[in-house]
């Protein structure tokens, strides 16, 4: 296993070779009868949490079961948003973490996951916007994140193209920062299935689990398309469909599913160089290194497991990128998808024990738990190897509603539509 | 998607706002703490059938209690509210 290190060499080898070495990146495991550590969800939080079960906290029999591929849920049909620009105590050091974590990624998992800390500018439009960001981009260095209020000649210097002077929203400047950007989601998928499977780490795809086996009130296995598998402990990461996995230990969580959409354009030569988001209205864009535009908005603000959205939300989102970038009007569309997300009714995550023994929690990613994959991983990790939050993630927890201790960024309530 | 208003008629759903699950009772105003933490924070979020709260507020301006399936967003039924509220909770569609 050891020389398949990816490497300049390795690269040189396979030229020279015709490319006919290189060996898949991961095995295609069979269940064994039990584990130490079953995770549930081969999402980028499954796998980053299998990878540092073994890496760092010395577990090795774990398994991973995936009731699809390797990189069909939204770790696959995100738009590769990477920030740490958050407002409230519980969560800046969490995505900081998260942030740090990212900077050293490709080096720890040896695997080019195109890191690119491009910047993310969220624009504004008004003085009680300004306000509001002057106010997270100090909540953010006091956290010692960087943050940076551009004003809108410094916006225009960058993205001289932008609708600066339109009617109902002039932009008046923007809140930066620039160790945000973007990351190709499927290389972190595959990046981290690497790193595991390298540790003895089982990916088990095609392997969906069914049910949750108990016994005197503490969870032995997994009952799976693919048979029984025992555990110690059990760890649900299954972004979307947390509250359908959460249900065969009888739980009710605080968690409504929604669909997001995303869309990609036919590719362009470069000429948006960093993250933009619009603020007077949903719509963001970045631009990928093949050249597409890829942007986003709102989701669809109902129920749903159906994986595809529907048109209202289409047309805001290009009514969006109308009124800030007038001049991608006659861009044309290559592709556009939808992912199921778990919505909370905070707005904010859960990494947790339940009240079952042995069973874990990570869900409520929302909208933005592709940045979160590293911090994510790494504390459920912690959750699970050592039965005790790790203290950047200790206020994610599954009381909190009851308690009133919720982490609402946004201030809207126990509304999931409106996080 | 197209909501069929018992009042307007087929409607396109950005004529609506959505207010979520409509099986959801208030508890009493003196109800245990952990009843209102149920009422208010916890949801069944199934995926299949879904009674849920639309509010036409570009049209008749009605409540309506809509039967949808999540997984296909096919939907059932769509009553009145109103009318649920004075004839009690007849299943009407799932
Ligand atoms: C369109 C879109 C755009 C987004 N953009 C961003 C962004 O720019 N930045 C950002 O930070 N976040 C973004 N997100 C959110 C982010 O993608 C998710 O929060 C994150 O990927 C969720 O974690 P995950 O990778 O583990 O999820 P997933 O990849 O969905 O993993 C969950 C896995 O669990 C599996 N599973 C479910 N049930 C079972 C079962 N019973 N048995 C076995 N396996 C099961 C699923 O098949 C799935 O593979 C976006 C999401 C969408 C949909
Ligand atoms: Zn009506």
């Amino acid at each position: 296993m050891k020389n398949d290190r990816y490497s300049i060499f390795s690269l040189l080898r396979e030229t020279l070779r015709g490319q006919t070495g290189w060996k898949p990146a991961w095995r295609d495991a069979t269940p064994q009868p039990s584990y130490d550590v079953v995770i549930v969800g081969g999402g980028g939080h499954g796998l980053a949490t299998a990878y540092y079960l073994a890496r760092r906290y010395g577990v090795r029999r774990v398994a991973v079961v995936e009731k699809g591929w390797i990189g069909n849920g939204n770790i696959g049909r995100n738009t590769t948003i990477i920030r740490s620009n958050y407002l409230l105590p519980g969560n800046v050091p969490f995505y900081e973490c998260s942030m740090k974590l990212w900077e050293g990624l490709e080096q720890d998992i040896n695997y080019n996951a195109m890191v690119s800390q491009r910047g993310v500018l969220n624009l504004f439009h008004n003085d009680a916007q300004r306000n509001a960001y002057i106010r997270r981009g100090n909540a953010m260095r006091l956290h010692g994140v960087d943050a940076q209020l551009l004003d809108v000649d410094a916006v225009r210097r960058r993205l001289p193209f932008l609708n600066y002077d339109a009617a109902r929203f002039p932009i008046r400047g923007g809140l930066l920062q620039k160790r945000g950007g973007t990351v190709r989601h499927d290389a972190v998928a595959w990046g981290y299935a690497r790193a595991a499977d390298r540790l003895g780490v089982d990916i088990i795809q095609n392997c969906e689990a069914t049910g949750l086996r108990m016994r005197e009130g503490r969870v032995v296995g997994v009952e799976t398309t693919r048979g029984f598998i025992g555990a110690g402990r059990v760890g649900l990461s299954c972004a979307g469909n947390s509250s359908r996995v959460a249900a065969m230990a009888g739980l009710r969580l605080p968690i409504e599913s929604h669909v997001l959409q995303a869309f990609v354009s036919e590719g362009l030569k470069p000429f948006i160089d960093c993250v933009v988001t619009f603020g007077a209205g949903h719509f963001y864009i970045s631009q990928s290194d093949k050249g597409g535009l890829v942007f986003g908005g709102d989701i669809d603000g109902y129920n749903s497991y159906a994986q595809r959205g529907n048109m209202p939300v289409i047309e805001d989102v290009c009514e969006g990128g109308m009124a800030l970038m007038p001049r991608i009007g006659r861009v044309r569309l290559l592709r556009h998808w939808a992912g199921l997300m778990d919505m909370t009714m905070d707005g904010s995550p859960i990494i947790d024990r339940t009240p079952v023994g042995n069973l874990y929690l990570n869900a409520g990613w929302c909208y933005g738990g592709f940045k979160a994959t590293p911090a994510s991983g790494l504390c459920f990790a912690h959750l699970i190897a050592r039965d005790e939050p790790h203290p950047v993630a200790a206020a994610y927890r599954l009381d909190r509603f009851g308690r009133g201790a919720v982490i609402d960024e946004k201030g809207m309530g126990a509304q999931p539509n409106l996080h | 998607m197209r909501l069929n208003c018992p009042c307007c008629g087929p409607r396109g759903v950005e004529e609506f706002t959505y207010r979520g699950d409509a099986t959801l009772r208030r508890p009493a105003p003196d109800a245990a703490a952990p009843d209102w933490v149920d009422y208010v924070y916890l949801r069944d979020n199934p995926a299949g059938w879904h009674r849920e709260l639309w509010y036409h507020g570009a049209g008749c301006h009605a409540w309506l209690v809509v039967t949808r399936d999540t997984r296909t967003h096919e939907i059932a039924d769509v009553a009145r509210a109103v009318d649920i509220a004075r004839h009690g909770r007849e299943n009407t569609g799932s």
